[in-house]
């Protein structure tokens, strides 16, 4: 399999060192409009793929993305047995601290925490923008 | 799939404790987490029922340190090894790099043993995976038992090994007996199928 010395390399996929910059870059940008305490690009077998936070998030990042990969597989496992392609909101709310779900593509999701004031709405927007650029880096 | 940092300089694998329901994979990933409390920054988390039998997977990251220059940390999982658990148990192992088999060696569970052995071929052929190439080791648990019939090690080598050749150990995950060895020996088996990646 070929790959840059300053590359990331999967045995299915691969991002060169120049994509985790601009992954890093759009992330910190994202973590900054939106307001949310953290954020992260993960695949689908639970790695940290890149990760944002506004400095003050002291999660157990490892864990909550081998638990955040799990539940997207269950949630969309779950879809396909009532007959639905995938469901599109996965957003768990807490008392102030919320978690936001969005598949990249067929490989990647992304994490969102935020707190209680974000709205859904600003968030849902921001995520929509996050979303475009990140695949605009495989284009 | 291994996650290979080359600008970071890390390495994130994952490795997947398989076998029978109530065979001791749950029991080995305790014994780990004990013995190297002191190096692992997180605690297990383990997604069960109220009767302590997986239901979806425990998980523990485990870092290793460095290893050809790179920062190595292994996340182990358990699958939930009832019957009737297999579509959580195939997510589980989306994206494994390498597997421990966790046998029963008490007679009563010999076709339990070999059932599940099945399954996990069925299961990784899934995912395009062989269980003649992934990295794998078997541990032959429970040699602790006195009051109830063991298999002999020669039949469960006969029953699960014969067509494999994989490392196998007798182990006790309960006294913590070959846990290390079994763990040792499936992350250099692991990293040796990922050296051509990490050149
Ligand atoms: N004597 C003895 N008991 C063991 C050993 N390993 C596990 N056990 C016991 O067997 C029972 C089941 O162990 P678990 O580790 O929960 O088994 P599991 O494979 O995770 O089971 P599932 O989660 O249902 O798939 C527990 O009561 C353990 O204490 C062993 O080496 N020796
Ligand atoms: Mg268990």
């Amino acid at each position: 399999m070929d790959y840059d010395d300053d590359g990331i390399s999967f045995s299915e996929y691969t991002i060169e060192g120049e994509q985790i910059d601009m992954l890093d870059n759009i992330l910190d940008e994202y973590v900054a409009e939106s307001c949310a305490n953290s954020a992260m690009l993960i695949d689908m077998a639970g790695n940290i793929i890149a990760q944002q936070d506004n400095g003050a998030c002291e999660h157990d990042l490892y864990s909550l993305a081998a638990l955040a990969s799990a539940n997207f597989a269950a949630v969309d496992t779950m879809a396909k047995l009532v007959g639905e392609s995938e469901f599109s909101l996965l957003f768990h709310k807490g008392e102030s601290e919320s978690i936001h779900f969005s598949k990249v593509n067929s490989e990647f999701l992304l994490i969102t925490i935020f707190g209680k004031d974000v709205t859904l709405g600003l968030l849902r927007l921001k995520v929509a923008d996050a979303l475009t650029k990140i695949n605009a880096i495989w284009e | 799939m291994a996650f290979v940092n080359m600008k970071s300089k890390e390495v994130q694998a994952k490795i997947v404790y398989y076998g029978p329901g109530r065979g001791g994979k749950t029991t080995n990933l305790e014994y780990i987490y004990s013995k190297f409390r002191e190096r692992i920054k997180s605690d297990m988390v383990s997604i069960k029922t109220h009767g302590d039998r997986t239901l979806f997977f425990d998980f523990l990251p485990f870092d290793i340190g460095k290893i050809m220059g790179y920062d190595v940390k292994v996340q182990l999982y358990t699958v939930p090894g009832q019957v009737k658990y297999d579509a959580t148990r195939r997510l589980v192992l989306k994206g494994v790099d390498g597997m421990v088999f966790v046998a029963d060696s008490q007679v009563s569970q010999r076709k339990k043993n070999i059932l599940s052995l099945k399954n996990l071929q069925e299961n990784l052929a899934t995912y395009k995976k062989s269980i003649f190439k992934i990295p794998l080791v078997l541990q032959y648990n429970k040699r602790d038992l006195k009051d109830v019939p063991l298999l002999p090690v020669q039949q469960m080598d006969k029953d699960m090994n014969s067509q494999l050749k994989v490392p196998s150990f007798e182990g006790s995950a309960l006294t913590g007996h070959n846990v290390v060895p079994t763990l040792k020996k499936i992350i250099s088996q692991t990293m040796a199928s990922l050296q051509n990646v990490l050149k």
